[in-house]
């Protein structure tokens, strides 16, 4: 066996009240896509702070190529050949997109940076204007600008931690492509993932960590589904799998909560209709900047919508702000969390308690606050299950989980949620799922937005297609396959009218 | 690909400029410093709109201009500096005391701006080595850069030496106007502080902390090393207009420049730049000093208004910029794609 590049042995590491690694061991060889899975907090994102030097850990070592080395800080890490895109995009949105993939990389000739921008980024085929301010751009092309950063500081190493969280069908290959192509140039790849599937697809070999201790390494092809979610969760789930299907509690048809009539945004979403019923899910499916978010964001009246009228359980509303919406029972969970949604310094009970305290106003206090919060981090499993942990040391995916408890437990009449799991463990994805299913039962309706197709089916009753900012299709899911939405996105789709899937 | 034509043939301020975006609040500026000209010319014909007053806004704001410039630095990165004030007092005292006891100007006014940049050390290494709040850090060496004043002289000290009137001895420029050295010594900084900020990697650097702290570490960038520079940098420019103070009062006092880090601020937010750090430009800074200077020479000529509307004009200004600031930032943010 070829030697490993890079190994860290019994590296342990405790925050206050956490041991988030403990005497973990990990290695990486040269040419190999390497998969490093676990639970919400698990501990990954923190073992590759410890190996790039955002933290010092505790005990343990490191060793390069052999070596033992001592890296101080990322820049030490890019220095010593590793390259790494962290797992909250972490970028400068007010520098241009050609900034942000040059700056802190030794010499630049900005002159021509922009020129050697365009050409890396129209590899991932995006086709974006390199000299506007990042910000400009959404979550996920942000987050590929991060992967093209890392990619061209072409190191030995290459630390991915959940990039595909916000990308689709088309940017995850696109990614896989260039992964396989740097491996077979020797390049080793360590990649976190909670999609299962894209872990089979492209890894060699996967190391599980569970509660910050190491449960073991495998390689891929040795695995199935199952075994790796039992190491991961070290429990048997098959519970997990099944869900019951949308439709077993058909929509109240009479009642329709939400009706959207030729609302949209110039720039934003061209007019659409849309009609949400008490106890439906609606599922919006389409490509990155279809629009998605867009449509989303007029409905809650986080946009101002220049055309259209939007009713509320029959009475025409407008939705001036976001304010107006929650007053008629209209929540959304946004999808960018660490800019839209969590306060970082307050702690997890707060963050938990804001959207409601809101809609109760200031004078009455939510009295059974505790109760309320203890009930929903237990629901959503949420780690370390203590209210008063500050929100801003949680683990990734569990910080979308208090987003999204902050959300539920305003018990809204219409619930937005975009990309509600990105970023969420096999469990706990699982259990959002059944969340939504069981809020429809009760009578609420839910619009729930994901690149994820499987996703959206499973639990929508009907499929909004979007494209370029249109919505061009509505399927009803029945028998719908991920397949057919795609065809319908790829073209000809158009003219496709309500409840048409079921002919398949 | 429009964008790659547009982009091979911009050289590299272009590129700065355009890549920033926060540029309408710095016309916004321009088109108001014009505006008020313009009223001021017209009502006071014709002895407002003419060359030399330009030149009295850059000899009589020189120092407030100076200071500015470095808090822009500051403000750019994400944090504030209340201490400017003081050590311009202190700048002015140390060149008052030192040329007092018999010292050369040249070596007072390096100790002065060494006691600047030492300061401003200090200041950046405590909010970066113990994460503390810039506002408290700067707050405490404001304290201490006033207190060192007093603890030279509780009485105004006069400043003697020859220098100081040689360096602001008119010079006849065509166009039967003056100029001061004074003033190519501020216009100097005002274009090395330009050049700092959008030739140099450290300028950049500056605004990727302002933009994101935690992202510019992850980056790789020496966030500690820029931080510290930047507070260096102000020291450095404060106490700079220290000795500009003191050639413009030829005194030094300890009661010299209080409140200027207000003004200090105001003029950077008039000139554009976000107080959250991460978007804004010297040259609004620049405009933003203009503005206010314009604003106080108007009222000399209308000469019945006491001084504190100038207060009150700033007061407006600032609110106006705020407002359009925030607006801004929405439509920024909405405008995701
Ligand atoms: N800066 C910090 N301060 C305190 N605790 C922290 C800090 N960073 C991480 N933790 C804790 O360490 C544990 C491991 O977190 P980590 O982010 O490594 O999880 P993860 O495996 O990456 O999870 P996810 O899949 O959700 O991203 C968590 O319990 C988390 O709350
Ligand atoms: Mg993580």
């Amino acid at each position: 066996m070829t030697p490993p590049i890079l190994e860290m042995r019994g590296i342990s590491k405790a925050f206050p009240g956490v041991r988030a690694l403990d005497d973990v061991s990990f290695r990486l060889l040269p040419g190999e896509v390497h998969a490093l899975m676990g639970e919400n907090g698990a501990g990954k994102s923190t073992l590759i702070k410890v190996l790039t030097g955002v933290y010092t850990a505790d005990a343990g070592d490191v060793l390069l190529a052999g070596n033992p080395v001592v890296i101080g800080g990322p820049h030490q890490a890019q220095e010593a050949g590793i390259s790494t895109v962290y797992q909250e995009v972490n970028l400068c949105p007010n520098l241009s997109v050609a900034e942000n993939i040059f700056i802190g990389r030794g010499k630049v000739r900005w002159k021509q940076a922009r020129a050697r921008a365009a050409e890396l980024l129209t590899r991932f085929d995006l086709d974006i204007d390199p000299a506007l301010p990042l910000g400009a751009y959404s979550i996920a092309i942000q987050q590929l600008v991060a992967i093209v950063r890392a990619v061209d500081i072409s190191a030995k190493v290459l630390v991915l931690d959940e990039p595909t969280s916000s990308l689709d069908r088309d940017e995850v290959a696109r990614l896989f492509a260039v992964m396989r192509r740097l491996r077979e140039d020797g390049v080793a790849i360590l990649f976190v993932s909670h999609f299962l599937e894209q872990v089979f697809d492209i890894s060699d070999r996967v190391t599980v960590l569970r509660n910050g201790r190491l449960v073991g390494e495998y390689e891929t092809g040795a695995l199935t589904r199952a075994t790796l979610i039992g190491h991961m969760t070290g429990r048997v789930l098959e519970a997990l799998e099944e869900l019951h299907a949308p439709g077993e509690h058909a929509p109240d048809s009479a009642q329709p909560v939400l009706r959207a009539e030729g609302i949209g945004r110039k720039g934003g979403i061209a007019p659409f209709d849309l009609t949400i019923h008490s106890g439906e899910v609606v599922g919006f499916a389409g490509l990155l900047g279809s629009g998605r978010t867009e449509a989303a964001r007029l409905l809650f009246g986080a946009d101002g919508s220049d055309s259209g009228q939007l009713s509320i359980d029959g009475k025409p509303v407008t939705l001036k702000s976001p304010g107006a919406a929650i007053e008629h029972g209209v929540a959304f969970c946004p999808e960018n969390r660490k800019t839209e949604g969590l306060v970082e310094d307050l702690t997890v009970g707060e963050n938990i308690m804001l959207a409601l305290q809101a809609a109760r106003g200031w004078v009455r206090q939510v009295t059974d606050s505790d109760d309320l919060v203890r009930r929903w981090i237990t629901a959503l499993r949420i780690t370390p299950s203590d209210p008063d942990a500050i929100a801003g040391n949680l683990s990734g995916g569990n910080q979308q989980k208090v987003l999204l408890a902050r959300w539920l437990i305003t018990q809204p009449k219409l619930l937005i949620l975009d990309e509600p799991t990105r970023g969420i463990d096999v469990g706990a994805k699982a259990e959002i799922q059944k969340l939504v299913v069981s809020l429809a039962d009760e009578g609420k309706a839910v619009l729930f937005i994901s690149a994820e197709l499987e996703e959206v089916l499973r639990i929508s009753h009907k499929v909004e297609v979007l494209r370029d900012r249109q919505m061009i299709a509505e399927l009803a899911n029945e028998g719908l396959t991920p397949e057919r939405i795609l065809a319908t996105i790829a073209g000809g789709g158009t003219g496709t009218v309500a409840a048409e899937g079921a002919a398949q | 690909m429009t964008a790659l034509t547009f982009m091979g043939k911009r050289g590299m301020t272009a590129f700065t400029f355009v890549s920033r975006r926060g540029y309408l609040p710095v016309l916004v500026t321009l088109g108001l410093l014009v505006a008020v000209f313009v009223v001021g010319s017209i009502l006071y014909y014709p002895d407002f709109g003419t060359g030399q007053v330009v030149v009295n806004l850059f000899i009589d704001n020189g120092f407030l201009l100076v200071t500015a410039v470095g808090m822009t630095f500051v403000i750019l990165s994400g944090g504030i500096d209340l201490s400017v004030g003081a050590v311009v007092a202190l700048g002015a005292m140390l060149c008052a005391w030192l040329t007092g006891m018999g010292w050369p100007a040249w070596l007072a006014i390096v100790t002065a701006i060494a006691a600047g940049a030492l300061l401003g050390f200090i200041q950046g290494y405590v909010i970066h080595e113990f994460e503390i709040q810039p506002f408290i850090a700067t707050l405490a060496g404001m304290f201490l850069a006033r207190g060192l004043c007093f603890v030279i002289s509780i009485e105004q000290i006069p400043i003697k030496d020859p220098f100081f009137d040689w360096v602001q001895t008119p010079i006849a420029v065509p166009g039967d106007m003056f100029i001061k050295p004074t003033v190519i010594l501020v216009l100097v900084i005002v274009a090395i502080a330009y050049w700092m900020l959008h030739y140099t990697r450290f300028g950049r650097n500056v605004y990727a902390v302002g933009g994101s702290a935690q992202s510019a570490l992850l980056m790789g960038l020496p966030l500690g090393r820029t931080r510290i520079l930047t507070y260096v940098v102000s020291g450095v420019c404060s106490a700079i207009a220290g000795v500009l103070f003191g050639v413009y009062t030829l005194s030094g006092s300890g009661l010299h420049a209080v409140g200027m880090e207000l003004d200090a601020i105001a003029a950077v937010v008039i000139g554009g730049t976000l107080l959250t750090g991460g978007y804004g430009y010297v040259l609004g800074t620049l405009l933003g000093v203009m503005l206010l200077g314009t604003i106080k020479t108007l009222l000399n000529f209308q000469g019945t208004l006491s001084s504190w509307w100038t207060r009150i004009a700033i007061g407006v200004l600032l609110f106006v910029f705020i407002v359009l600031q925030r607006a801004l930032g929405t439509r920024r943010r909405s405008a995701g794609v």
